[in-house]
């Protein structure tokens, strides 16, 4: 089985269903790099859900292609093909009647890793997740949290190291400062693992937070723009993208980048502000202290430079 | 008929003590000497009668099920099959089938699988269809077959509505079985209905009642036992 990230590519994927005028994706043509987090986002009815699920077959592609390194989809046998995607969807969808342990084992028991090494990477992966190897592996999903669920859904997901990962909407029914947390965590994940990630979400802030490309889609399951967070905050490609990240835009693009990576003056006095804080946050101390420059300090706490309100702004 | 025209009693002269002579409600002495003779064999009968009545039941009813499942329009034609077999009353439904199969072990098993169908029916086909959409689709997702899902999904999920299903069946089959002694002479119906025909005699019917329902608690009981070890995820 590959190990490493799987390249998918989408060439003009069109889906109709009987009865309805307009397509629900209509000739969506994008390339998502292996090992990037590809987020798909959008108002409901806009497709993102069904390009997702055209990837590992849960709906049938009508017309044009979806290729993954390479291989069109279609050329594989599709058991096969599911078991070397991890999916993890918002309601986990875990099996009540199987521990944790055992539903994250669900997949290498059924391609027949033998017991002691299914044993291993269960642990590995509740570990993973941040989840007790030796507690919580025994628990029945009844007795989890939503949180605890989505982790041990993440987990199966990920059991047999599949190279693609479709997640749809696995933090929405989440509250808020769990949501947050899981997402801190998704990302050190993938810093770590490196997987190619389709993500579907309709919170356009959690695409920002998430993506290193963000597709948007549009009624009728046209795409409206295909570019890194950045691009989009900055130059959104029309006026449905540009309302759709919401009139706040340039305040969340400042938070797409931190204090370190500007060219920082001489250190001099004043408010302070740690190099790893975002512009947003490090701007929000300029209106807090009444301020026109921070001194920037790094870990340890020392004075390693300066920011003006200007250079936050510019 | 004869055995339920309860007459006055008749104290009997011909043997045993003077609770017996009288019919009275709860003789220790008749008890004991008819343990052995009468109660005991009366009660294993009925535990058999009753064991392959609710077996083959559950094997027909998990067949039907399978296909009614599978095949979402044989649902709706064997669930009214099982319901109109159902409401067949049971003294009506020995009597009917004796022309045909004669008075004999079979007859009162057709009958008694009968009644087991309805309930097993239904609550196997519940229990296979009551398995979260979502768990359906992460399997889906996850590439498990048609045939993984159901033999690791849809049928373990099933089990704690189909040992209800058999704590029901098994119940009212015992209670159904004391019947089966208008057609053979077997069963803890035989004592109830030789002690309505000699004199009403009280102890009698009142042993053999009880331990009737002391079977059926018991088969309850033991299903609950069994769903408990079966489904450890149920209690989670």
């Amino acid at each position: 089985m590959p190990t490493s990230a799987a390249e998918v590519v989408f060439d003009h994927a069109t889906k109709r269903y009987p009865g309805r005028p307009e397509p629900a994706l209509d000739e969506l043509s994008i390339t998502v790099p292996a090992g990037e987090i590809c987020v798909l986002v959008g108002p409901s009815g806009s497709g993102k859900t069904t390009a997702l699920k055209l990837v590992n077959r849960l709906i049938y592609l009508d017309e044009g292609e979806i290729r993954i390194d390479g291989t069109k989809i279609y050329d594989l046998d599709v058991t096969e093909l599911r078991r070397s995607i991890g999916y993890v969807i918002q309601q986990v969808g875990l099996f009540p009647h199987m521990t944790v342990a055992a539903n994250i084992g669900t997949v290498p028991r059924l391609v027949g890793w033998p017991k002691a090494r299914i044993r291993e990477r269960t642990a590995e992966l509740l570990e993973l997740v941040g989840l007790d190897p030796a507690g919580d592996g025994s628990r029945y999903p009844a007795q989890l949290s939503g949180g605890q669920r989505q982790r041990v859904g993440l987990a199966r997901a990920l059991a047999a190291n599949p190279p693609l990962m479709l997640m749809d909407e696995p933090f929405g029914a989440i509250d808020p400062i769990v949501r947050a947390r899981l997402q801190d965590e998704f990302l050190r994940l993938q810093h770590e693992l490196r997987k190619t990630v389709l993500f579907v979400t309709h919170d356009i802030d959690e695409a920002i937070k998430l993506g290193d490309r963000i597709a948007i889609f549009r009624q009728g399951g046209t795409l409206a723009q295909y570019a890194t967070p950045e691009t989009i905050l900055r130059h959104p490609a029309d006026e449905f993208v540009a309302e759709f990240v919401g009139a706040d835009r340039a305040l969340k693009a400042l938070a797409l980048r931190t204090v370190g990576e500007l060219e920082l003056g001489p250190p001099r006095d004043g408010p302070r502000v740690s190099s790893d804080a975002t512009l947003r946050d490090a701007l929000a101390r300029v209106i807090d202290e009444h301020a026109e420059s921070l001194a920037v300090t790094d870990a340890s706490g020392t004075v390693i430079g300066s920011v003006t309100k200007d250079d936050l702004l510019r | 008929m004869s055995i339920l025209a309860a007459g006055p009693v008749i104290p009997n002269f011909g043997s045993g003590s003077k609770c017996e002579q009288t019919g009275g409600w709860w003789c220790t002495d008749w008890l004991r000497a008819h343990w052995g003779d009468t109660l005991q064999p009366a009660l294993v009968q009925h535990i058999e009668l009753s064991l392959i009545a609710v077996g083959i039941g559950f094997a027909i009813a998990l067949a039907l099920a399978l296909l009614g499942f599978r095949f979402a329009v044989l649902d709706a034609p064997f669930g009214a099959f099982a319901d109109f077999l159902y409401t067949i009353p049971s003294l009506a439904l020995f009597q009917l089938l004796v022309p045909i199969t004669g008075l004999t072990v079979t007859t009162v098993e057709v009958a008694l699988v009968g009644y087991t169908l309805l309930i097993l029916y239904r609550n196997t086909v519940a229990g296979l269809r009551s398995v979260p959409a979502e768990a359906l689709e992460a399997a889906r997702g996850m590439g498990l077959t048609r045939t993984q899902t159901f033999l690791r999904v849809e049928l373990p999920l099933a089990v704690p509505a189909i040992v209800a299903g058999l704590r029901l069946a098994a119940v009212s089959t015992i209670s159904i079985a004391t019947v089966a002694a208008l057609v053979i002479p077997e069963g803890l119906g035989r004592p109830i209905f030789v002690a309505l025909e000699q004199d009403l005699f009280k102890t009698e019917i009142l042993a053999a009642g009880g331990l009737a329902i002391a079977l059926a608690l018991v088969a309850d009981a033991l299903l609950v036992v069994a769903q408990r070890a079966l489904t450890p995820w149920s209690r989670a």
